[in-house]
């Protein structure tokens, strides 16, 4: 399988990528590590004309320490994030996560930014930084804007990006040694979670997030409103899917989904209640 | 597009079409054709080359993105004089193949894994190469050759 043609042009700054976007219009996709947009593109599901190939922009693949959170640049790969010292320390759930996404080959390739633009419900990261209540940088032509992970995702595969847009820095809140656990249920190592939960929990609270249990990564808000009013971890559990709304495919039911996560939820919640 | 990169050592220059994935340059265009294409969908790790050290998989990487790159193919683990790579050797010795077809894929996979981590106990390794697929289910050899490799 090859993609249709398409023009390669690359970028060497974000400012230039925009401009590129800009010039050739919604035809034009950014090329970060291509994990998500090349497969789609062997298959036809997407056929840009164009491809801005950002990964050589070296400037926007860092993970530092910014006093109250952890910045992350968008083209860091997954491998990165997976062995940083720093996110190990202070945000240890981000890094456990992405050794789960793909294979080790994969996660040489796919950058935190690119997963997240791409918006796929069934990816481990999206969740992930939404449960730990992340806020994505982006720049457009018009300068930057700072997006919340609860404001970002808006359907499948799409999000509140614009086509001239793109992310440059995910910022994760520290956890300063909250509890957290991260489920991923699968039949293959590899595969896409069939429901997967991000969760932590803390002296200040509580995030639990939902993978592949709806049109876009779901935070399960009522679990974490439930916890905060005292409620046991079985009955916060059993309101996992609340906010949910999944679908069917060859894996799994909606029933069986539904079950999964209130199991999930629940297995997250005792391993994140230190 | 014009693309520079140096394969197994030697460098090439070439004019590619930009939706050329790199394992059809490596198989066609250098006629290097020991790296195998599986399921062409970035499961099965037959694909597998070292793109500047680290394991990819060639069928979900556009050639374009490899200019500048060093590759290193199957071709390219053992020496000059035949002498076979460590881990080629391990995997003769310990039965690591049956059919050969995902063992190229492996042995990339495999020797990158140790660079990453020289000392994996096995479950290291059953979840380190869980990005390559043997269809003969050849798994207990495979990880028994990777463990050997590592000197264990």
């Amino acid at each position: 399988m090859i993609p249709a043609s398409f023009d390669y042009v690359r970028a060497g700054s974000a400012a230039e990528a925009i401009s590129l976007i800009g010039e050739y219009g919604d035809e034009a996709k950014f090329l970060a590590g291509g994990h998500s947009l090349l497969p789609m593109m062997k298959l036809r599901l997407a056929q840009p004309t164009v491809l801005v190939d950002i990964a050589r922009v070296k400037d926007l693949s860092y993970i530092r320490d910014a006093g109250d959170h952890i910045a992350i640049g968008a083209l860091t790969r997954h491998m990165d994030v997976e062995k940083s010292p720093i996110l190990a320390q202070h945000v240890p759930l981000l890094a456990h996560a992405a050794g789960y996404v793909g294979d080790p080959q994969v996660r040489h390739r796919g950058t935190i930014g690119g997963t997240i633009a791409h918006a796929d419900p069934a990816s481990d990261l999206p969740a992930t930084t939404l449960a730990l209540g992340a806020t994505y940088v982006v720049q457009g032509p018009n300068g930057t804007r700072e997006i919340k992970a609860a404001d970002f995702y808006k359907g499948f595969l799409e999000s509140d990006l614009a086509a001239d847009e793109m992310i440059t820095e995910v910022r994760v809140p520290k956890m300063n040694g909250a509890g957290w656990s991260f489920q991923k249920f699968n039949r293959r190592a590899q595969d896409w979670a069939i429901v997967g939960v991000a969760a932590w929990r803390g002296s200040n609270g509580s995030g639990v997030a939902l993978v592949n249990m709806g049109q876009t990564p779901v935070l399960a808000t009522s679990v974490s409103k439930a916890l905060a009013g005292g409620a046991s971890i079985a009955d916060a559990a059993a309101l996992a899917v609340a906010e949910a709304s999944p679908s069917k495919d060859n894996n799994a039911s909606v029933e069986y989904r539904t079950h999964l996560a209130k199991v999930l939820v629940r297995r997250a919640l005792e391993e994140s209640t230190k | 597009m014009e693309i520079r990169v140096t394969v197994n050592g030697k460098q090439h220059v070439s004019d590619v079409e930009p939706r050329t994935l790199l394992v059809h340059y490596i198989r066609e265009v250098l006629e290097l054709t020991g790296t195998n294409v599986g399921c062409d969908t970035s499961s099965c790790g037959a694909c597998s080359v070292h793109v500047d050290g680290e394991a990819v998989k060639s069928c979900t990487v556009l050639a374009v993105q490899a200019d500048g790159s060093s590759v290193t193919t199957i071709e390219g683990m053992a020496a000059a004089d035949g002498t076979l790579h460590p881990m080629q050797k391990a995997f003769m010795e310990n039965h690591g193949l049956q059919c050969g077809y995902c063992t190229p894929g492996m042995v990339m996979a495999a020797t990158s894994l140790l660079k990453e981590n020289p000392n994996p106990t096995e479950d290291d390794i059953r979840i380190g190469l869980e990005g390559n697929l043997c269809r003969c289910t050849g798994y207990h050899n495979i990880v028994k050759s990777v463990l050997a490799a590592a000197g264990k």
